[in-house]
């Protein structure tokens, strides 16, 4: 499918959920979401954008950061998150709208090297390897992407071999700037950043069933400037429209 | 408090300390130069050296990283030749912390340095002493208080750099985890009361590096 027909069935779904929720004054949505939905999300707002006249501010960073950032008060009006735990905890502090919230979207890991490395991982445990001497990982302890690779590492008993050599970035996109840049051997990241990047390649996707169960919740931010904008357009992202861009990109869409 | 907090804290202090004592040659140097001199491009070192000190230290981060990194000039000659690598690690705090305190050193040293009646150098000069000897028995001498000033103020400055260290040296907990790094770190985790503590040390580190600094800059009275 090729992008004009994509950006028309995205146009034509904004129009219609547009009309389902009755015309508004054009206003500003202002949406937190994790590093990893970037360019999925940068289309769909686009379209949206140009459907409705709303415009869409997206803040992208590490759910864990964006989490905090909303606990303090910041002003979102959406949040998609790229684990459970962190919108739990919103969820907790009573400022997430629990009858907005579902979660929509699942990725996968994989272990990228630059694309002009001769290193060859053809297994997780190659990475205990000594011609890994730094391998990046998004924050272990806080940044979503982090604790799925740490959790993995632990489960295949990895991670004492490993940890002495690893580099904790703020997001997962940092990983990918970190491997494309040649600071650093290795990478863990999500299936769909590798696949946003030419200067990095996939050297080992780890399993599904080893792997662990990443999914993506989003919900309404309660208190937030624009909940019907943002209603509207979270009824755009999970509709068969926006679950085809984000498949596009490579996640994995419930259906 | 579980976190590593006097790890941090030591480490913080001697690689902020390590990273003053590298620049003070070349920043009294400079500052000599600046100070007694006068040449045609004399405004544009003035600006280039005052750079770090008004640029976003994450810009100038982002700068050390492209220099110092495996594929950088600098961090491929430092491999080859030392066999060491500098980004991600103590290294890169090191200079990091340096380059983001160099102006503070110069301007200080500058203005340490001014203060010296030149006349002493000169009347020394004619008594037949070499340069050398004028610089290390008069002029350093003279200029001591302003000089240390300065040296306290860059340690101040390198107590607390941020933007420019995380860009190059990532946090690395036992490896290149300064105390403001730290405290973004478990501000992340929401850790906040060892935010806090980490937060008292440092400002007590740069309240205690301060205060000398203004005692030691301020002018003794006539006597």
């Amino acid at each position: 499918m090729n992008y004009l027909q994509n950006f028309v069935r995205l146009a034509g779904a904004a129009l219609a959920v547009t009309l389902c929720f009755g015309r508004v004054a054009a206003g500003e949505i202002i949406v937190f979401a994790a590093a990893s939905l970037s360019d999925a999300l940068r289309e769909i707002a686009a379209a949206y954008e140009k459907t409705t006249g709303d415009t869409v501010r997206l803040n992208l960073g590490a759910s864990s950061l964006l989490a905090r950032q909303i606990r303090e008060g910041a002003p979102a009006d959406l949040f998609c998150s790229a684990d459970e735990a962190k919108m739990d905890d919103l969820a907790r502090a009573g400022l997430i709208d629990p009858a907005t919230r579902r979660s929509l979207l699942s990725n996968s890991l994989v272990i990228v090297v630059a694309a002009d490395s001769d290193l060859k991982l053809a297994a997780a445990r190659d990475l205990a390897m000594a011609a890994v001497r730094r391998l990046a990982l998004a924050e272990p302890e806080t940044v979503p992407a982090g604790i799925y690779a740490r959790e993995y590492l632990q489960k295949q008993g990895l991670w004492e071999a490993v940890a002495g050599k690893t580099v904790p970035t703020e997001n997962v996109r940092a990983v990918l700037a970190a491997v494309e840049s040649g600071n650093v051997d290795a990478g863990i990241v999500y299936k769909t950043d590798a696949l946003s990047s030419k200067k990095v390649r996939i050297t080992y996707e780890i399993p599904h069933d080893e792997g662990p169960r990443i999914s993506y919740p989003l919900a309404i931010i309660k208190g937030g400037r624009n909940p019907p904008g943002a209603a509207r357009f979270l009824a755009l992202l999970v509709s068969p429209a926006g679950k085809s861009v984000f498949a596009k990109y490579g996640f994995l869409t419930e259906p | 408090m579980s976190f590593e907090v006097w790890q941090v804290a030591w480490f913080t202090t001697w690689v902020a300390a390590v990273g003053t004592l590298l620049i003070l040659p070349p920043g009294i140097a400079l500052g000599w130069v600046l100070a007694r001199k006068n040449w045609r491009g004399k405004t544009l070192v003035e600006t280039l050296v005052t750079l770090p000190l008004v640029m976003p230290p994450v810009a100038t981060g982002l700068v050390l990283l492209k220099l110092f990194g495996r594929q950088g000039l600098l961090g491929r000659w430092c491999e080859s030749v030392f066999g060491v690598e500098i980004v991600f690690t103590w290294r890169a705090v090191v200079i990091a912390t340096a380059v983001m305190s160099f102006p503070l050193l110069v301007r200080t040293a500058r203005l340490a340095l001014e203060g010296v009646n030149p006349r002493y150098e000169q009347v020394a000069r004619t008594l037949g002493a070499k340069p050398w000897r004028v610089f290390w028995t008069i002029t350093l001498p003279l200029a001591a208080r302003g000089l240390v000033a300065g040296a306290v103020l860059a340690f101040a400055r390198a107590l607390g750099e941020f933007g420019a260290t995380i860009m190059v040296a990532g946090f690395i907990p036992g490896r290149t985890a300064t105390l403001s790094l730290s405290i973004y770190h478990l501000f992340q985790l929401n850790r906040d009361n060892e935010a806090w503590g980490l937060l008292t040390i440092s400002v007590a580190l740069a309240f205690g590096a301060l205060w000398l600094s203004e005692v030691l800059l301020r002018k003794r009275p006539a006597s």
